[in-house]
């Protein structure tokens, strides 16, 4: 538990440090949503019905700028060996850098969204579920990212079969939560969806540590 | 290419041994069949010329890199199995000093400390003379200061083992003659220390031996 503070603090330290660098995907978020009123349609009715897709599309890309930061500088720089050296579990160690990159990419969309919903003139009663949808969804994208980048932290040019690796295993969040926020934006129901959002959190929070443990025992050796 | 062997002549019990490693890297053999062992209380001293293989030697002893074949032992049984224990009774500083340019030496020190289990942070700054440059971020430090922050590691508890790869480079003369005593030191109380280096340390005491990698 000491091992795993340590860690989630010290990535998080590292992402206060290089704020600017820590800023970059939500700007791209805000910029990315700002750019699709100009160039389908200000209008409404369009705006509404292609919201909820947007938004999550944008949200998927946001993530995936910031996933390298999870293991890439680490790799590079040989602290990674020392973590694999080191006598904690290494599944506890991805979970605590999955957690803290959660917590500085997931957690300000997660603040920010209320702002993005505004600019596509998403209404508000469907906000509640967006933010629900976020909470659950958010750290599925982490833990499947940390998967990926564990892979390919070895390569040189790994950002490109980065997102090639992440974005199709990315698929069941977009398609679950761009459909509870239509939902709930239609004045329906959106539960099932987000409790299918829940089960996937469950199962990656789970499962992928493990995983990407291991890929990183293949990456480094 | 033949055996090579650098067993310990005396009936010591080694801690760590290897029998019959052989690793290639890139599609290049860097050793093969090559059988070591260290006791408690002994140095064992890597020497080779660039790309003989002493990095990938000491990766494969500290459970990094899968050898091709052959196995490492430690306390007589083999790693798979007692992993965790294994890595418990270890320091390792590898040829990069993962030292993270953002944080100061002090967080260096206390990450590492918690992910080893040890303590001791402020006394191991102490020793390596960081004291001034404690609160600095590790991207204004000098390459020596960053290599000193790195050793400092070895200092956080006690451990009855040390794998160190060139652990000389870039540090200044007071920096290699701490560096000396601390090796020293911790051969008396009864650990073990491999270490790689391409200057050869001066022919010390009986527990003190060498392995040529590449020859």
């Amino acid at each position: 538990m000491n091992a795993f503070l340590a860690v989630a603090r010290r990535d998080l330290l590292l992402a206060v440090r290089h704020r600017a660098e820590a800023a970059n995907p939500l700007l791209f978020f805000l910029v990315v949503v700002a750019l699709v009123p100009l160039g389908l349609s200000p209008r409404r009715e369009t705006l509404e019905l292609i919201a909820p897709g947007v938004f999550w599309i944008g949200a998927l890309l946001a993530t995936l700028l910031s996933l390298e930061r999870m293991f890439r500088s680490d790799f590079d720089d040989g602290s990674l060996e020392l973590m694999l050296v080191s006598p904690q579990p290494l599944p506890l160690i991805v979970l605590a850098k999955i957690v803290a990159h959660w917590l500085a990419t997931g957690l300000p969309l997660l603040v920010a969204a209320p702002l993005i919903a505004l600019l596509l003139g998403l209404p508000a009663r469907s906000l509640a579920v967006l933010l629900a949808a976020l909470v659950l969804g958010t750290p599925t994208l982490s833990a499947v990212g940390a998967i990926g980048v564990a892979l390919t932290a070895g390569l040189r040019r790994g950002g490109m079969l980065l997102s090639l690796l992440v974005l199709p295993l990315y698929i069941p969040v977009l398609v679950f939560a761009a459909s509870a926020v239509s939902a709930a934006a239609g004045g329906l129901p959106a539960a099932g969806q987000l409790y299918l959002l829940g089960a996937l959190a469950a199962l990656s929070l789970t499962l992928a540590p493990l995983a990407a443990a291991a890929a990183l025992r293949i990456s480094v050796s | 290419m033949p055996a090579r062997h650098a067993t310990a002549p005396g009936a010591q019990t080694a801690v760590l041994e290897a029998h019959r490693l052989t690793c290639f890297r890139g599609g290049r053999m860097l050793f093969r069949d090559l059988d070591l062992s260290v006791a408690a209380g002994e140095m064992l001293e890597i020497h080779g010329p660039n790309g003989s293989g002493k990095t990938t030697l000491l990766r494969v002893l500290c459970a990094l890199t899968e050898a091709e074949s052959g196995e490492v032992r430690w306390r007589g049984r083999p790693l798979r199995g007692q992993r965790e224990s294994y890595l418990a009774s270890l320091r390792y500083v590898g040829h990069q000093d993962g030292v993270k340019l953002a944080l100061s030496v002090r967080e260096n020190l206390e990450v590492a400390a918690r992910l080893g289990g040890g303590s001791g942070t402020e006394s191991a700054i102490h020793r390596f003379g960081l004291e001034a440059v404690a609160e600095t971020p590790a991207r204004a430090l000098s390459a020596g200061q960053r290599r000193r922050t790195a050793l400092a590691r070895l200092l956080l508890g006690p451990a009855p083992l040390w794998l160190l790869d060139e652990p000389f480079t870039a540090l200044d003369d007071d920096g290699a003659r701490l560096m000396q005593e601390l090796l020293a030191r911790q051969v008396e109380a009864g650990g073990a220390v491999l270490l790689s280096t391409h200057r050869p340390l001066a022919a010390g005491s009986a527990g003190h031996r060498r392995l040529e990698l590449g020859r």
